[in-house]
């Protein structure tokens, strides 16, 4: 099926989005790096994916005239029409369920969750079917379904707004779990998990989205295409965030500032910190954090969830059964506390902080 | 594919309303339109008489064409097959040859007019008691049974014949159904996806956000629910108290019709007049059968638990294949010569299905890695090599 999806705009003689994006992307050429939320970053590859792809489609909980509670879909309706970024009623397996069969007639939906603890009721369909579906059809039927799901606390939010679901996804076999921290990776992950014909929960750091970063997203959406040419994909590799020689921060999402906040802060009492962004959950990348570990001989993993029968603890696993020869001692993990996620005022006692981090690295039994 | 080009919003503007023109096409008021008919539409009854089209059991709106003899010769022969499908599978489930076989015995109507209902490019997604359904429609019945043999989690691509995988958790298809009626709209082609569930499935949560969904953007899909009185042992006064499970519609904005679901004539009419509607524009339709579950729930269930021999033997008195054979045979239309013929082709299916469930077809184990995802993991590429280094090592061994 070659999808060629005629936009609302462009079917009324109004101005085309494409010559608007045109445009925007001339002026933003021009600009070369500039400063980028993450919002924006995720805003514009959905966006650029949209225009390039008449079969992405964009739906859920208000997403569409008011852009998402956190606007990441701003503009989406205004640009590319009612039927191709709309409002659904309010209901979660609803969304991810005709999702599911969207995707089977020719359609790449990205859909979103509102909040972290209210895409549970989507469940379901996620682990009986998103998961499962390709397997199950011996791969006749594929779901190129990316669900995007804010995530994490950090806000202030009330009960419910602050999960760190990542584990119940990472736990499923079927589903690819990014989690961006930087707006770069939140532009280059997003266009490659729309592009994935494989299902991926796409979680999003929610205390990160008006996080700015020096971005260049002309030169990210060409290096995006030139890599999609060529077969390159950046899906499940780690990034070295910061280097350094005497130990290695595993994190992901969230605690990415905090760990590398960390590294500084250690920097400066001589002790010299390398940062492992994780990025991509499933599939993880084995190669980039081991190869950190057997060099460094010591490693704190660092995650927001809960750190019982969580991804923490599967790093940590990992990293043990391929590094136990280099290791000089046992790795610890900073995690969330195992209780339910804190009303606001008590929110920060429960987060990994960059005191807890320390005090961890103090730990590792160093011969000084 | 091409979206259809409507101004902004459009198709799924409110102002679009296609009650209000039902309502103005048949000449009815809105509870007419959207009520089901007072009882469930009969149009041939278990002695195999035709009912007056006075007592059918409508008021206006609800009035239903005779189908022609050649199509109901056409679905009779599907009916014998479908019963001679189902006890065949029950048989082989003794056997040993499956693992376990939904018979949908007693429902073999629903499964025959569901199937003939739809036309060529539209979709049907069924539940694991719809195989017959599902081989009316055309796919290889072998292939079905796959699933049931237990050597994979499906056996038929979806694309083949356009049905989704069966069904097991309960209701979920119904949300795919309402998604691939979704994405033909939006591009603006005539598929009509008739989306089945039983009466149990009613209950679920899927079950609301589907005909929600389906209703609020207006889509050509007939939800059909096979009220066969058991969700496994818990009877249907133990599901829901509505006055029927048609009446469900009205709360979404969406037609609802009841059926006899042991009449064959009276399915064919209902849901092909559903199905065009749909096809024109009406949004999404629930057709509701009375029908009944014969057997137990699978072979690892005991129906004498839960209801009484009285019950089952009143339902066997409306047998939808005798009906149909007495109304057929006395309308001159079903002949012996033919009735041999049907007989034939029922045993070849039969026949097809002993010879393919009873061969063992070698699984490579491999194939558990190799359809989780598009692009594998890493991780499943260590995971399939250690199997391989098992099964290299037993191979050496043996």
């Amino acid at each position: 099926m070659s999808p060629t999806i005629t936009t609302s705009s462009e079917a009324n003689g109004n101005v085309s989005a494409a010559t608007a994006t045109a445009a925007a992307r001339a002026a933003e050429s021009s600009k070369g790096p500039e400063s980028v939320t993450l919002a924006k970053a995720l805003n514009t590859a959905m966006s650029d994916a949209m225009q390039e792809n008449d079969a992405v489609i964009v739906f859920g909980e208000d997403v569409g005239l008011l852009g998402g509670v956190f606007r990441i879909t701003d503009g989406l309706t205004k640009t590319f029409g009612e039927q191709r970024c709309f409002d659904t009623p309010l209901a979660e397996s609803g969304i991810v369920g005709m999702a599911v069969g969207m995707a089977m007639n020719g359609m790449r939906p990205v859909i979103e969750m509102q909040f972290d603890a209210f895409a549970y009721p989507a469940f379901e369909q996620i682990a009986s079917h998103v998961a499962k579906m390709h397997n199950r059809t011996r791969g006749a039927v594929k779901l190129p379904i990316v669900i995007r799901i804010p995530y994490a606390g950090g806000i202030g939010g009330v009960e419910h707004h602050c999960d760190s679901s990542e584990a119940y996804y990472a736990h499923t076999a079927g589903l690819k779990v990014y989690a961006p921290a930087t707006a770069a990776d939140g532009y280059r992950m997003l266009r490659e998990a729309i592009d994935s014909d494989d299902p991926v929960v796409f979680m999003e750091p929610k205390k990160l989205y008006w996080s700015k970063d020096l971005v260049d997203l002309e030169a990210l959406r060409e290096q995006h295409v030139a890599n999609r040419a060529a077969g390159v994909a950046s899906e499940g590799r780690a990034a070295v965030a910061r280097t350094g020689t005497d130990a290695t921060l595993i994190a992901y999402g969230p605690s990415v500032p905090t760990a590398l906040a960390a590294a500084a802060a250690a920097a400066e009492e001589g002790r010299s910190l390398e940062v492992i962004d994780v990025r991509s959950i499933v599939p993880f990348d084995d190669t980039t954090v081991n190869e950190s570990v057997r060099k460094t001989g010591r490693a704190v993993v660092i995650a927001e969830a809960h750190g019982f029968a969580s991804v923490a603890s599967e790093i940590v696993a990992r990293v043990q059964e391929n590094c136990f020869h280099h290791l000089a001692a046992p790795i610890r993990r900073v995690t969330g506390f195992d209780i339910p996620y804190p009303a606001p005022k008590l929110e920060h006692h429960y987060l990994p902080s960059v005191d807890r981090i320390l005090d961890a690295v103090d730990d590792l039994q160093w011969d000084d | 594919m091409t979206i259809s080009a409507h101004p902004q919003g459009e198709a799924n503007a409110p102002t679009a309303d296609p009650i209000a023109e039902s309502v103005r096409k048949f000449g009815i008021t809105v509870e007419d339109y959207l009520l089901p008919a007072r009882h469930p539409i009969q149009m041939v009854n278990p002695d195999g008489k035709l009912v007056p089209a006075g007592e059918q059991g409508t008021q206006p709106g609800h009035e239903y064409p005779l189908p022609g003899d050649e199509a109901l010769l056409a679905a009779y022969e599907e009916l014998v097959i479908g019963r001679r499908v189902n006890d065949q599978n029950s048989a082989l489930v003794r056997q040993g040859r499956m693992a376990v076989y939904p018979s949908s015995h007693g429902q073999e109507a629903c499964q025959v007019a569901a199937a003939l209902c739809l036309a060529e490019g539209d979709w049907m997604f069924p539940t694991y008691r719809d195989s017959v359904a599902v081989m009316t429609r055309g796919v290889d019945p072998v292939k079905v049974m796959t699933i049931f043999r237990g050597d994979w989690h499906g056996g038929y691509d979806p694309y083949e014949r356009n049905v989704g995988i069966q069904s097991t958790p309960l209701t979920t298809q119904l949300l795919h159904a309402v998604g691939v009626a979704h994405a033909a709209k939006l591009r603006g082609e005539e598929t009509v996806v008739l989306a089945m569930c039983g009466d149990g499935a009613t209950s679920e949560g899927d079950f609301h956000e589907a005909l929600n969904f389906a209703a609020v953007f207006r889509l050509p899909v007939i939800f059909f629910v096979q009220n066969n009185k058991y969700a496994i042992s818990v009877p249907l006064a133990h599901q829901s108290v509505a006055p029927s499970l048609a009446h469900k519609a009205v709360g979404y904005g969406m037609a609802g019709e009841r059926v006899d679901g042991n009449d064959l004539v009276a399915l064919l009419a209902v849901l092909g007049r559903a199905v065009k509607l749909a096809r024109e524009g009406s949004g999404p339709l629930l057709v509701e059968a009375h029908t009944y579950r014969m057997q137990a729930h699978t072979n690892a269930d005991d129906a004498t638990r839960y209801r009484q021999d009285s019950e089952v033997a009143e339902w066997q008195a409306k047998d939808p294949l005798t009906r149909m054979k007495t109304y057929l045979t006395e309308k001159g239309v079903l002949t012996e010569q033919v009735e041999a013929r049907i007989t034939d082709r029922a045993e070849g299916v039969a026949g097809q299905l002993r010879e393919g469930l009873g061969k063992d077809v070698p699984v490579d184990p491999q194939n558990l890695f190799k359809y989780v995802f598009s692009t594998p993991t890493p991780q499943l590429k260590e995971q399939s090599a250690l199997l391989a280094d098992e099964l290299s090592r037993e191979e050496a061994a043996e």
